[in-house]
């Protein structure tokens, strides 16, 4: 028709032409192209659907979602939850997801702590504090995740000793190759006081930051918010926390037999999949900074100073807020890919939902299908609400131009 | 999104799919193709294993042969899957394979929930433990508190938290995917104990950096049944499989080794003369030549041979008949008579 | 009036002075990057000791403790032997092929050289004929390299693809991987981008639905349900399943790098393209998409890294892919030692590192090449 319409004579063609072919009509194409999408979809929907019913009556397999009230029967060696294996799948998923919302969450502070770092590092003025950036980024993003993983665990149980001969650490800690054994402690009665000023001093200090924000913009005088809001919320809880008489118990860990009782025990393979999946984003998210930091102007700084700012405060409050509308978009993917990698825990055997669920729920039960499709779903759901979020806060980080 | 189709349409063309209709007559598909497909271990010495060409070996690798030997009259009409313990279940009821011989356990959830129909046991075998000898440790009893190495999506997963639960003791489980993570963590003494089925641990023991470091546990703390499998809904694919394991069990009763069975043809005992052919056509029913059992066992040997080779006294495996021997000699293996 | 006696004008040249000695050189370097502030001083010396206190003993590992000849376990399992080259040295051919047969390595050898013959002019901007080039790379080296690694055509011995492994593997889940993805991704880009509501609804549900979700649970997907999902009796490769899976999971990204390009091209270019009367097909092959794709070069050539480094997760569902074969190969009780696994993995991480990063120069060579003309 292109061609047609370079050598041919143009009346003919004109729009309202007597013989409007309706191959030609773009809109009649159009709802042709998507009722034949839409008819290859459904087929396709169908034709799965049905394959798979077949299948499963075929083999004599069990489907719906009924195991998840099945007693599950084995044990998982971390849960944020009570958990015994006289509990059921469903606690089962619940622990799974809870654990690697655990790795996540964490995961995405240290990487973001040590990617800032690392990225404002390649750009410092130190020659050499500059090159170790670059070595660790160069190194770190270009090995598989995996890999380190795998690497990190093997190094991690190769060089911890036996807990017979665990490291002795500062308050009661110790570290072997069965993790990190920490004291717990146990709040006792009046512990929820301290708790509840805890929370009181946090909301009075949003207020008393909001009104110190709100009296600079009107009279230009400025407020120590800083310091009177740490004093609020470390002062009140302490202070509580002595008047209620201590209201912590602390339970230290002891060898008995082959393990340490009691305390909190961070795992190798947490420690591990921690450690590896911090220092793997960590090198994207310096990238990030870094290219953050370089696309704002150096002119902006320049003005800064010719009106007297000093360097620190304009890093503060000048670099800092303009480069964050360029780092924030690409962090969040990078904090999505951190959680989707968390699923990489499988290979090193700490129990996220792939590893529980995907792993050893589906061998159980043998109902490939329903678990499969609801680690999706969760993972899609994690995805997509934290898409939301990053994109309301980006929105609200946008330059408001006047 | 006819995207998706694509790839999957393509794949479908590419000539590297093996399309077969495995609906009812497994027998005949295999007779098509040429050779059985076997789903065994990623690598479990003594059961399914490669040597160092590439050769599978062991008691369920020779199984697969035996059936092969049944229809082709050549052991290594067989191809090999390796299946993960995630993998197997789905290799067998998709079709992947044709059997499914893979030190797995036979449970009734297996049998009924799976699609799977257990062919016999091959090997009993029981869940127990190994330590290290420097633990000081003799009985299972004592290891109250334990790290406890344990492959996911096993029936020994179970039964452990079963045993600590019974006997009021705690553990903490180190789960791991792979046989080979494992036994690399337990190795590398993340865990105290490690648990699995008794042979797989002789054979593991034997993978240790040091193997007389390590020691097995008397406790045997599960039953285990291990046996081929094959999909539920091919009566004549099942029993087929399910008399060439009879036959290698008849052999061994009935004194026929791979050496003497042309021998043994000639053999006046009534017994001898069917299972071998001499007398009457039970192989036709189940879709193979009279002299099947000849095949078999000129294939692969009996059941005492094929034990003998790959996990036996003289292995470095080392396990004695125990439950594996015949009825005749106190042990649990039985088969119906041919007739 | 006619003052001549100012004319203090010079008429030769001074030559210039040389700088003072403390400004050049590198007293003059380290001063202005090493030691300019106290607390810049402060830093190069802790980083000095840090590096003085962390390099002897890795260097001592990789290189002065390592052992580099030997048959067996016993060369590197003496006290305080480094890294383990024997090893390495000793399955390399493992590493490379997986267990292929040997008579036929050959083949795999062949298809790398027919690769390289490809890639390499296409990756170098002057060679001309990018066309004839692309078109070899995407259709016909496929097909002999299919026919090359799989075998049974033309006397050559059928492979069976479970007996594939090491970096061959590694590399044809990537390439596979990242030749499937771009057509589909620019597919999939334009519907995305389409007015008609079905496609636009169609490609940003797929394109979501393959970003939103861990690649894992994808191979999980392609290894354990999709047999499922076909036709009874219907088989699939386990390999090319997880090719599947690959490639719908990477063309989704490549999707959104190419929406990215193409949301880059000024809306004139569009209206252009209407206005010389080309229809939609036309316009976009014509028009946008050779602007749109020169554009993200560099992203593409980020998302192949992103790819290559993924394919190390085939190892989880058994498949055994560099990195599953050179852990596969640690239990080898003829080479267990302490330091193997540590050996292993430096070494398949050099691998990788040595692909990922040759990548990502060339990404930024193009990127500055292509820095010209559209800045505005």
């Amino acid at each position: 028709m292109a061609v047609q319409n370079e050598t041919g004579d143009p009346p003919a063609k004109s729009r309202g032409g007597s013989v409007p072919s309706f191959v030609y009509d773009p809109v009649v194409r159009g709802y042709v192209f998507q009722f034949l999408l839409a008819a290859v979809l459904v087929w396709l929907a169908w034709d799965i659907a049905s394959n798979t019913a077949e299948n499963l009556q075929r083999a004599n397999i069990a489907s719906g979602f009924g195991f998840f009230d099945d007693r599950a029967g084995f044990e998982i060696a971390q849960s944020l939850i009570t958990y015994s294996s006289d509990s059921s799948y469903g606690d089962a998923f619940i622990v799974g997801l809870l654990n690697t919302l655990l790795i996540a969450v964490l995961g995405i502070i240290f990487a973001t702590i040590i990617g800032f770092l690392v990225g404002i590092a390649r750009l410092a003025p130190n020659w050499m504090l500059r090159k170790v950036a670059t070595v660790y980024v160069e190194i770190f993003r270009n090995i598989p995740v995996l890999l380190q993983l795998l690497f990190w665990y093997k190094a991690v149980l190769s060089v911890l000793p036996q807990p017979r001969n665990g490291i002795e650490m500062p308050f009661g800690a110790n570290l072997s190759n069965r993790g990190m054994i920490i004291p717990r402690f146990i709040p006792q009665d009046g512990f929820a006081i301290v708790v509840i000023g805890f929370a009181i001093a946090v909301v009075a200090a949003i207020v008393i930051a909001r009104w110190a924000h709100a009296r600079q913009m009107a009279t230009g005088q400025q407020f120590k918010t800083m310091r009177v809001v740490l004093a609020l919320i470390i002062g009140v809880p302490v202070l509580l926390y002595l008047v209620t008489g201590m209201p912590l118990e602390v339970e230290y860990p002891v060898l008995t037999g082959f393990n340490f009782r009691g305390g909190i025990a961070l795992k190798p393979e947490f420690i591990a999949l921690l450690l590896g999946l911090s220092i793997y984003t960590a090198a994207f998210i310096a990238e990030i900074v870094r290219a953050g930091i370089k696309a704002v102007s150096w002119g902006q700084s320049e003005a800064a100073y010719a009106l007297g700012i000093r360097p620190s405060l304009t890093t503060r409050l000048v670099v800092i807020p303009q480069a964050m509308r360029v780092i924030i978009p690409p962090l969040t993917s990078q904090f999505l890919n951190l959680t989707k990698n968390s699923s990489l825990a499988v290979a090193i055997g700490y129990p996220d939902l792939v590893s529980v669920f995907s792993g050893t729920v589906l061998n159980q039960t043998g109902q490939a299908v329903e678990v499969i499709i609801i680690t999706m779903a969760v993972y899609l759901t994690l995805s997509l609400s934290t898409a939301a979020f990053m994109n309301w806060f980006n929105s609200r980080m946008r330059l408001v131009e006047r | 999104m006819k995207n998706t189709f694509i790839p999957v349409l393509a794949g479908a063309v590419v000539a590297m799919t093996a399309v077969s209709a495995a609906n009812a007559a497994t027998l005949d598909d295999v007779k098509k193709k040429g050779f059985v497909q076997c789903g065994v271990s990623t690598g479990l010495a003594g059961f399914s294993n490669p040597d160092d060409k590439g050769e599978w070996t062991g008691l369920d690798v020779d199984y697969c042969r035996a059936v092969a030997s049944a229809i082709f009259d050549d052991p290594k009409a067989v191809k090999f899957s390796p299946l993960s313990a995630k993998e197997r279940f789905t290799a067998l009821q998709s079709g992947e394979v044709d059997i499914l011989s893979r030190n797995t356990t036979w449970t009734m959830s297996r049998d009924t929930q799976m699609g799977l129909a257990f062919v016999g046991v091959t090997y009993y075998d029981g869940q127990g433990f190994m330590i290290p000898k420097s633990l000081g440790v003799s009985s299972a009893k004592e290891i109250d508190g334990a790290s406890v190495c344990v492959q996911t999506g096993t029936t020994t997963e179970l039964n452990l938290s079963d045993y600590f639960k019974a006997n009021g003791m705690t553990f903490n489980p180190v789960v791991l995917e792979k046989l080979e993570e494992v036994n690399a963590a337990y190795d590398a003494g993340r865990c105290d104990v490690y648990t699995t089925d008794a042979s797989g641990l002789y054979a593991i023991r034997l993978t240790m950096s040091k193997p007389d470091d390590h020691m097995v546990l008397p406790e045997i703390i599960s039953k285990e049944p291990l046996g081929p499998a094959v999909r539920q809904g091919d009566d004549q694919w099942f029993a087929l499989n399910k008399w060439v394991y009879f036959a290698l069990l008849n052999a061994e009763e009935m004194g026929i080794t791979q050496a003497n069975v042309e021998e043994m043809k000639t053999s006046e005992n009534p017994n001898i003369k069917r299972l071998l052919g001499v007398d009457g056509d039970f192989g036709a029913s189940v879709g193979l030549s009279a002299d099947w059992a000849v095949k078999v066992i000129k294939g692969v040997g009996n059941y005492g041979e094929i034990f003998a080779r790959n996990v036996g006294t003289e292995t470095p495996l080392g396990i004695e008949r125990g439950q594996n021997a015949l009825w005749t000699e106190g042990g649990l293996q039985y088969a119906p008579p041919v007739r | 009036m006619t003052t001549q006696s100012i004319s203090y004008v010079s008429t030769a040249e001074i030559p210039s002075s040389p700088p003072p000695g403390n400004a050049k050189g590198f007293p003059a370097w380290a001063r202005q990057n090493l030691f300019a502030t106290p607390l810049n001083s402060l830093t190069t010396i802790l980083i000095g000791l840090f590096l003085a206190w962390a390099l002897p003993p890795i260097l001592n590992f990789l290189i002065f403790d390592a052992v580099w000849f030997g048959d067996s376990r016993e060369a590197c399992i003496v006290e305080g032997a480094g890294a383990c080259w024997a090893f390495v040295n000793a399955k390399f051919g493992q590493f490379i092929y997986g267990r292929y047969p040997l008579d036929e390595r050959w083949r795999v050898d062949l298809v790398f050289i027919l690769f390289v013959i490809g890639l390499v002019p296409i990756a170098i901007p002057k060679v001309p004929y990018k066309g004839w080039n692309a078109l070899y790379l995407l259709l016909v080296f496929p097909i002999l390299a299919f026919i090359l690694l799989c075998g049974g055509f033309f006397g050559l011995e059928a492979v069976e693809t479970s007996l594939w492994g090491g970096l061959l593997v590694t590399l044809v889940v990537a390439v596979t991987g990242i030749a499937a993805s771009l057509p589909l991704g620019v597919l999939l880009a334009l519907g995305r981008q389409s007015k008609m509501p079905v496609i636009k609804m169609a490609s940003v549900i797929f394109i979501e639905f393959w970003r939103g979700v861990p690649l894992i649970t994808v191979l999980f997907m392609s290894s354990v349900m999709l047999p499922l999902f076909l036709p009874p009796g219907t088989n699939f490769d386990k390999l090319l399943r997880a090719l599947v899976g690959v490639a719908l999971f990477s063309s989704a990204y490549m999707a959104e790098v190419i929406r990215g390009g193409l949301q880059a091209i000024p809306k004139g270019q569009y209206e252009g393209a209407a206005a010389m009367g080309l229809g939609y097909w036309p316009s976009m092959y014509l028009i946008i998409l050779p602007q749109a794709l020169k554009i993200v070069i560099p992203g593409i050539v980020n998302s192949f890294i992103a790819l290559f480094k993924d394919t190390s997760l085939v190892l989880i569902i058994g498949i055994f892919d560099l990195l599953g074969i050179v852990q596969l190969n640690f239990t080898d009780p003829n080479w267990a030692s302490p330091v193997t696994p540590a050996t292993g993995y430096i070494f398949t991480a050099a691998v990788f590192w040595v692909f990922c990063f040759g990548m990502s120069r060339y990404s930024l060579f193009v990127e500055r090449r292509l820095d010209t003309g559209h800045k505005r």
